[in-house]
């Protein structure tokens, strides 16, 4: 068990990166807790993988320290850091029984049978593998081979992290909750330090205490599901989070008050200074869970033609274009849309201003 | 009550019978019929049961070329696999020096069966070739026109030669497939180079090393051109394989009978040994079930 911590941490994939793009992870510090449980989001590319092996000691960073506890580990390799990786795709010794998939890590490092054996039941209990020992690990199904990888982990004493590449990627949709439970369980049995690497934002905010979005191998918000969805520090973590993700209108603060395609919008006046203040790229966040529908000509409603209205069963989901600029609403589903216009509020205490992407106010 | 009898869909698999009756079936048919039948002129045979094969297997020069062919055949095994899978091993997994070395390797399996007997006759001369000038400069009596150890020697080190880059590039291409992640795991658990051969790389290349066991057998147990070209079977019949005693009979004695006979026995020979080696490397590997 171990908290872990990214002193400037970053790393590029050739030598002396001059701009921020040569970077396959930019520079950045983080600390996480013991026991806490990390999930890395982000799209394909954004330097999650990275960041994970980096943990486990498979990619030696080219700047900045990895800690754990306090000890830098940043020259050790994957070998000497007690972490347990559980891959996209299950990596199992073909040929070994199950038995022999769990006893190798021990076997490797010199242990005597007898608690080779102790451990191995242990852990094959504690992932419901015991009836499985004798087989051989090629003949079982994709989520037994996943568990096997993990136990492979955690057989070993004082593992320091559980690291988690995408690791449901080929579970059968009706396991996948099932094995996500075990590991939850798991985590709160052992009290692990506990990363999960995903591109899935339910699973990772289902299954982490904090989420760490990733975009361009930069950090964009670390913060608890909740601080993600309702306060996203970047644009990006607004749009990414959440389905359909935040609407992001461009603001004109040319004229007297600050308008939307034309259309002037209500804001408070300190509000308006402050963004004024702020400078240029000026863009109004809002969930689609929060925008509402006003009556016609409302003041500081904004008119807008329908483009689709998706009834989902537990919502209604409207797709309106304000002057041009798509706004999405999810409504309550009774809700009836007469005609093809209609007039939406925007403004509202869940309503943030992004400058230049990053949150500045709301 | 009878069904409606159509067998017109069996027409669709008359042109396929037709080509594998005339690529198989009928010739390997008329060698039946010359095994059984004594054939004295055009004109004129006689049947004689199962006469030429009785003979057949109680000559005793056949006997001898059996058992040469094994022992070449389980020594070509032995050393190409093990050499090939080295070889793999220790190529480069990317860039521009694997495709370089790719080609490097590969090269020998370009050149003709012929050339390789001529260019190995020629390097193993004392006198104009550069192995056998530098093995007699050693102070090392190497002739292998004379010494049956030589010949053999040379015709094995010959076929090693053109054939382990065949070896090498399965078995390169059977490394080339597995998933970084296994050595990453492998890494984790801490094994150490020779388990991650052993619980990896020879597992996850095993259909591709049968591949290369029955190839090389096969091959190697109808070995014709090269020992033929190098030492022409000699010294005596120390280097006489099976397919050489074959074309003697055959063509040189003009032994149809006999030949015939013999070809089906080699034909079985080969048959039986690669269903015992596929079955074997079929169970090897799945018999590991001890807890």
């Amino acid at each position: 068990m171990a908290c872990i911590e990214f002193r400037d941490l970053g790393h590029a994939y050739r030598p002396n990166p001059a701009t921020a793009g040569d970077y396959a992870l930019q520079p950045m510090s983080m600390d996480w807790a013991d026991g806490g449980a990390y999930a890395l989001l982000g799209p394909s590319g954004c330097g999650k993988t990275t960041l994970l092996n980096i943990v486990s000691g498979l990619v030696t960073p080219s700047h900045g320290r990895v800690l754990f506890d306090g000890r830098d580990v940043t020259a050790l390799g994957a070998r000497e850091r007690n972490i347990a990786q559980v891959f996209q795709f299950p990596v199992i010794y073909d040929t070994m029984t199950v038995f022999d998939n769990l006893a190798f890590p021990l076997r490797n490092r010199g242990l005597a049978d007898a608690e080779i054996r102790n451990r191995v039941h242990e852990v094959a209990e504690m992932l419901e593998l015991s009836n499985e020992l004798k087989r051989r690990a090629a003949n079982l199904a994709a989520d037994a081979k996943q568990k096997i990888s993990l136990g492979r982990g955690l057989v070993r004493k004082d593992v320091a992290a559980i690291l988690f590449d995408e690791p449901l990627t080929v579970i059968d949709p009706h396991l996948k909750w099932a094995l996500r439970r075990q590991l939850k369980k798991i985590h709160q049995q052992l009290k692990l330090t506990l990363i999960y690497v995903t591109h899935d934002q339910v699973e990772a905010l289902t299954f982490a205490d904090e989420v760490v979005v990733m975009t361009d191998g930069r950090v964009v918000q670390q913060g608890t599901p909740e601080a993600l969805f309702m306060r996203p520090d970047h644009a990006f973590v607004g749009y990414f989070i959440g389905s359909p993700g935040m609407n992001l209108c461009p603001l004109s603060l040319a004229g007297e008050a600050a308008t939307l395609g034309g259309q002037p919008l209500a804001l408070p006046e300190p509000m308006l200074r402050a963004l004024r203040e702020a400078g240029d790229e000026i863009r109004l966040g809002l969930r689609p869970e929060f925008v509402r529908l006003a009556a016609a000509g409302e003041a500081g409603a904004v008119r807008a033609r329908v483009v689709q209205a998706q009834p989902l069963g537990n919502s209604l989901l409207l797709s309106a274009s304000v002057d041009g600029q798509l706004v999405r609403a999810r409504l309550a589903p009774e809700t009836r849309i007469g005609g093809d216009e209609v007039w939406l509020r925007l403004v509202a205490p869940e309503t943030l201003y992004f400058s230049n992407d990053v949150r500045i106010a709301g | 009550m009878s069904k409606p009898v159509n067998q017109k869909a069996l027409l669709l698999i008359v042109p396929m019978f037709v080509c594998v009756a005339f690529s198989a079936i009928m010739p390997l048919m008329t060698v039946v019929n010359y095994s059984v039948q004594d054939i004295i002129s055009p004109t004129q045979h006689v049947f004689v049961g199962t006469e030429w094969f009785r003979m057949i297997l109680n000559d005793p020069d056949l006997q001898d070329a059996l058992v040469r062919q094994l022992v070449f055949s389980l020594c070509v095994l032995l050393i190409e696999i093990p050499l090939g899978v080295a070889l793999a091993l220790a190529m480069p997994a990317a860039g521009w020096r694997a495709s370089a070395t790719l080609v490097v390797v590969a090269m020998p399996l370009l050149i003709p069966w012929n050339v390789v007997g001529t260019v190995w006759q020629i390097f193993g001369r004392s006198d104009i070739g550069l192995g056998g000038y530098v093995l007699t400069q050693l102070g090392i009596d190497y002739n292998y026109t004379a010494h049956t150890r030589d010949a053999w020697l040379t015709v094995l080190v010959m076929d090693v030669w053109h054939w382990t880059p065949l070896v090498a590039l399965l078995a390169y291409a059977g490394l080339r497939a597995i998933p970084d992640a296994f050595y990453q795991a492998a890494e984790i658990d801490g094994a150490s180079r020779f388990a991650v051969f052993r619980y990896i790389e020879l597992p996850k290349m095993r259909g591709v090393l049968m591949i290369a066991v029955l190839l090389r057998f096969m091959d190697s147990f109808m070995i014709y051109t090269e020992p033929f070209v190098l030492t022409g079977g000699g010294p005596g019949n120390a280097t006489t394989f099976l397919s050489q005693y074959l074309t003697q009979k055959a063509v040189g004695q003009f032994d149809l009978g006999p030949a015939a006979a013999f070809s089906l026995i080699y034909f079985l020979i080969i048959l039986l040994f690669c269903f015992i080696l596929y079955n074997w490397m079929q169970r090897l590997g799945q018999g590991d079930g001890h807890a």
